[in-house]
């Protein structure tokens, strides 16, 4: 995968954007929406970019991408993985499907995997504890009882969903 | 298409207001049951599932039969509004299961109002 | 052929999210397998109330109501409803105690106790088709105050008495009043959708059910002030409003009743979205423009207000999505008629969303002036499972808690006020005696805490303080001095703070303190919690004298507390308790008792 600075393609989707909307005035969130769309996330690189097309000091983007929450600097997988952590799922198994997880994506911390598709984060008690252990995939998809073989079907609906993208680990 | 006055908003409305009013009726008619606590205790229940089962019976679908509240005739209960077409809505009182069938047959079918059990005519 | 049955289908957020997309699709496919497609029409209305039954559907011309659907429900719908004409009895809607209630949608309780002006699209048009809103009277407000002065025009408004929805309340006409008359060849209409408020959603409903209408208000304030211009900032979390809004401005534009010379007059307006980004803050005003403007969306110093200095500094009005949304009914019926509806200082209708512990949660319009009690019995359908009313919390992170000998208090903007909470953007979360109120303090505590936008002292600093107290006494390590050292703290954070959330957000602790003052003092001074909520005070225990031996609570739980053989009696480990509740709610035998951690000691 190129470092985000190679990734040529999404600069110019990005520069096109902004010439689309030259004549507005305040665009700033609005530009750095649709960065965050493009590259996921929002790095250095990206907003020193985004300060030089708009004309604005590199201190002001900043102050912007710190102040809302909307806004991330770190990477994210597309699908970010929640493991709870509470006390319940941590003694059924938590950290179990934690190794697990780690194992079968090759990641460190809550940094993405290489194909940016999943992140894993563990959590706080969910409040499911009677379901425990328990997953969230994004916002809404939830998992109860899961074991280490149930997460690896999870994983892999999410791979196949994703399809012709390539997204297997292997490959 | 540029709307440029009063007349022009006028047609549109007019124009998607049939549509709209499509989604209300395209029965030629319906049949209301009383249906709040009064009519109910009178017996309502069986009324209301006799012109049911008639209106199978005579195989008529193009009548709603519909359920309401209270109709404010509490002492004639069960109560039976039928309104056929554009013709004025009559109402029928103490309406049991020997008349609902009655009604659907005579009223629905034929057109004839029963006028023995005829309460009201027009909108209560 | 003509279209014999159509099919409005709730597609608000809840109804989404609850799967609204699958029963369509199934719906649609099921159609079609019959041939039905050409007499059947399935329109996607924007949300209809009754959030906690869907998804739900409509079915007309009966004005059949189906609620709780499954996709494989929506198969039956069309082989029993529309193929045979027989209407699906398992899908009507039940009341709480389980009968079946009729079944059509006007007769449900729940929608004849209410008043729908600012609602009085939603689930009946399809908000992505401007012909139906036009059908409904829609932009005909628009093209009759184009024939009046502004000053005519602020007037009618000032008449009916319309009070700003968004929270505070302020009279309209007068907003618009001080904004005309500031002089400037440049101002701006902002419409505030920034609905931030946990439990709040009532302009989203209003957005993506009808949201021609608020387009209309944003042009009859436009005309108002004398502003050509006007922003809608709607938050990121709402991407289904979004869509709509974007949808609506291009049908708008393109028969020019947005742009240039609308109705061939001199008044042009144009529109455009501003998406947030996640800051609770930015609903204050000052917040919002510097936010509207691509900035840190930091409150500043009023005076100037907007209305003087606005959005690039140009005065600027800003109005709450359900203010506009009333403004074309108004125009439409008149003054006179708005402000027959409703009390004396509050005018016309709220909308309101109930949630919490109450049978009918949902989105609902009534008078102003309608009692609580009218509006969670009779309305909200009471509290399930047979639990007592406690509190209702209105205003959210800004309001407080009314408790139940208040019931009949009336809801406008004034009697709420004297009750110590606000009226806020119309947010209802009922509680039951399931829920400790001190608890509920520190919740919204914790939210106005992290929201903090950090500017200034009182609030950054103050709220973290008041929560640190909080979280102290819900631990069960709280001292009598913490009740005094929160009234301080909770008022001098109120009398400094620099914008409006900063100084209300103390209003949940001072409310429930006012009302609830025994619950404090039994979580310091007895280790209890009255309402057996706060996991640090209570325990659970095994009666041995009902308990069967089932296992049903050793299998629940997540920790193995719980020791026993099958068919004898089981007991909790307490060390080993985690006290997360699986075990209480697995019990068939009610054998599994919570109790007052305090009380265990003895055993």
């Amino acid at each position: 995968m190129p470092t985000i600075l190679e990734a040529d393609s999404g600069f110019k989707e990005l520069d096109k954007y902004i010439d689309g909307i030259k004549e507005k005035k305040g665009m700033l969130i609005g530009v750095l929406h649709k960065a965050q769309e493009i590259f996921g996330y929002l790095p250095v690189e990206v907003q020193s970019h985004v300060a030089e097309k708009l004309h604005v000091p590199e201190s002001t983007v900043y102050g912007v991408v710190t102040f809302y929450s909307f806004f991330t600097m770190k990477p994210r997988g597309k699908y970010p993985i929640k493991l709870c952590m509470g006390t319940a799922c941590y003694v059924k198994g938590g950290s179990k499907l934690l190794e697990t997880l780690r194992e079968e994506l090759e990641v460190k911390g809550d940094e993405p995997t290489k194909n940016g598709l999943f992140s894993i984060h563990e959590v706080r008690c969910l409040g499911a504890c009677s379901m425990a252990p328990v997953v969230l995939v994004g916002d809404n998809d939830f998992h109860g009882h899961v074991t280490p073989h149930k997460l690896l079907q999870i994983l892999d609906s999410y791979r196949q969903k994703e399809g012709k993208r390539n997204e297997n680990k292997k490959s | 298409m540029k709307i440029k006055n009063l007349e022009e908003l006028q047609r549109i409305k007019e124009e998607s207001l049939k549509n709209l009013n499509g989604r209300e009726s395209k029965k030629r008619g319906r049949v209301v049951v009383g249906m709040g606590t009064c009519g109910i205790s009178a017996g309502a229940k069986d009324t209301l599932r006799a012109i049911v089962d008639e209106m199978e019976k005579q195989s008529i679908d193009d009548v709603a039969v519909i359920q309401s509240g209270c109709m404010g005739l509490c002492e004639v209960e069960p109560t039976v509004e039928v309104q056929i077409g554009d013709e004025e809505p009559v109402i029928y009182g103490h309406v049991n299961e020997k008349q609902a069938r009655r009604i659907v047959k005579e009223h629905v079918v034929k057109g004839n109002v029963l006028r023995e059990i005829l309460v009201k005519r027009g909108k209560i | 052929m003509t279209v014999e049955n159509t099919i409005l289908i709730c597609a608000g957020g809840a109804c989404i999210s609850s799967g609204e997309q699958s029963v369509k699709s199934t719906l649609e496919e099921e159609i079609k397998k019959h041939g039905l497609d050409s007499v059947v029409k399935i329109v996607e209305t924007g949300c209809m109330g009754s959030c906690n039954l869907g998804p739900l559907m409509v079915i007309y011309p009966e004005g059949v109501f189906y609620q709780n659907l499954k996709s494989q429900d929506a198969k039956e719908i069309v082989e029993e409803h529309l193929l045979k004409g027989r209407v699906v009895q398992r899908l009507f809607y039940k009341g709480p105690t389980g009968e079946i209630k009729p079944r059509m949608k006007e007769e449900l309780p729940f929608f004849t106790k209410q008043v729908k002006v600012v609602t009085r699209n939603l689930g009946i048009i399809d908000p992505s088709n401007i012909d139906e809103y036009i059908a409904n009277d829609g932009y005909f407000a628009l093209n009759k105050i184009l024939e009046w002065s502004p000053e005519r025009l602020i007037e009618e408004i000032k008449k009916s008495g319309l009070r700003g929805r968004g929270g505070a309340g302020f009279p309209t006409g007068l907003k618009w009043e001080f904004t005309r008359k500031s002089k400037s060849s440049e101002k701006y209409v902002i419409c505030n959708a920034d609905e931030g408020d946990p439990g709040a959603f009532m302009d989203r409903s209003v957005l993506e059910g009808d949201p021609h209408s608020v387009l209309e208000g944003m042009m009859i304030a436009g005309y108002a002030i004398g502003a050509q211009y006007g922003y809608i900032y709607v938050r990121a979390e709402y991407p289904l409003a979004i869509e709509r809004l974007k949808k609506a401005m291009s049908q708008a534009y393109e028969y020019g009743l947005l742009g240039k010379r609308i109705f061939n007059t001199n008044f042009s307006f144009d529109v455009e979205l501003r998406i947030g980004a996640g800051a609770f803050v930015c609903g204050e005003e000052t917040a919002l423009i510097r936010s509207v403007e691509g900035m840190r969306g930091q409150p500043v110093q009023k005076p100037p207000y907007p209305a003087q200095k606005g959005v690039w500094d140009k005065p600027t009005v800003i109005n709450n999505v359900e203010t506009l949304a009333n403004l074309p009914v108004i125009i439409n019926k008149g003054a006179d008629w708005f402000s027959s509806i409703g009390t004396e200082k509050s005018r016309g209708t709220k909308v309101l969303a109930l949630s919490g512990k109450i049978n009918n949660a949902g989105l609902i319009e009534v008078p102003m002036g309608t009692t609580l009690r009218e509006i969670i019995f009779d309305i909200g359908g009471g509290i399930p499972n047979g639990k007592k009313f406690k509190a209702v919390q209105t205003g959210g992170p800004s309001g407080g808690c009314i408790p139940d000998e208040y019931l009949d208090t009336t809801v406008d903007y004034d009697s709420l006020t004297k009750l110590g909470t606000i009226m806020g953007s119309g947010g209802m979360v009922v509680m039951d005696e399931d829920t400790c109120m001190v608890d509920v303090a520190r919740y919204f505590l914790e939210f106005s805490a992290e929201e903090s936008c950090g500017k200034c002292t009182p609030c950054r600093e103050g709220t973290k303080r008041m929560l640190e107290i909080l979280h102290r006494i819900v631990d069960g390590e709280g001292k009598l001095e913490d009740i005094d050292s929160l009234e301080e703290l909770a008022i001098s954070i109120k009398d400094t703070a620099l914008c409006g959330l900063g100084q209300t957000a103390p209003n949940p602790v001072l409310s429930t303190l006012r009302y609830f003052r025994d619950e404090y003092e039994s979580h310091i001074k007895e280790k209890r919690c009255i309402a057996r909520s706060c996991k640090a005070m209570i325990a659970y225990t095994i009666d041995s004298e009902k308990c069967v031996g089932c296992g049903a609570c050793a299998r629940a739980c997540g920790v193995n507390a719980v020791i026993g053989k099958i068919k004898e009696v089981h007991k909790i480990n307490q060390e080993a308790c985690i006290k997360c509740g699986s075990c209480y709610v697995a019990c068939n035998f009610d054998a599994v008792k919570k109790v007052d951690a305090v009380d265990l000691v003895e055993d």
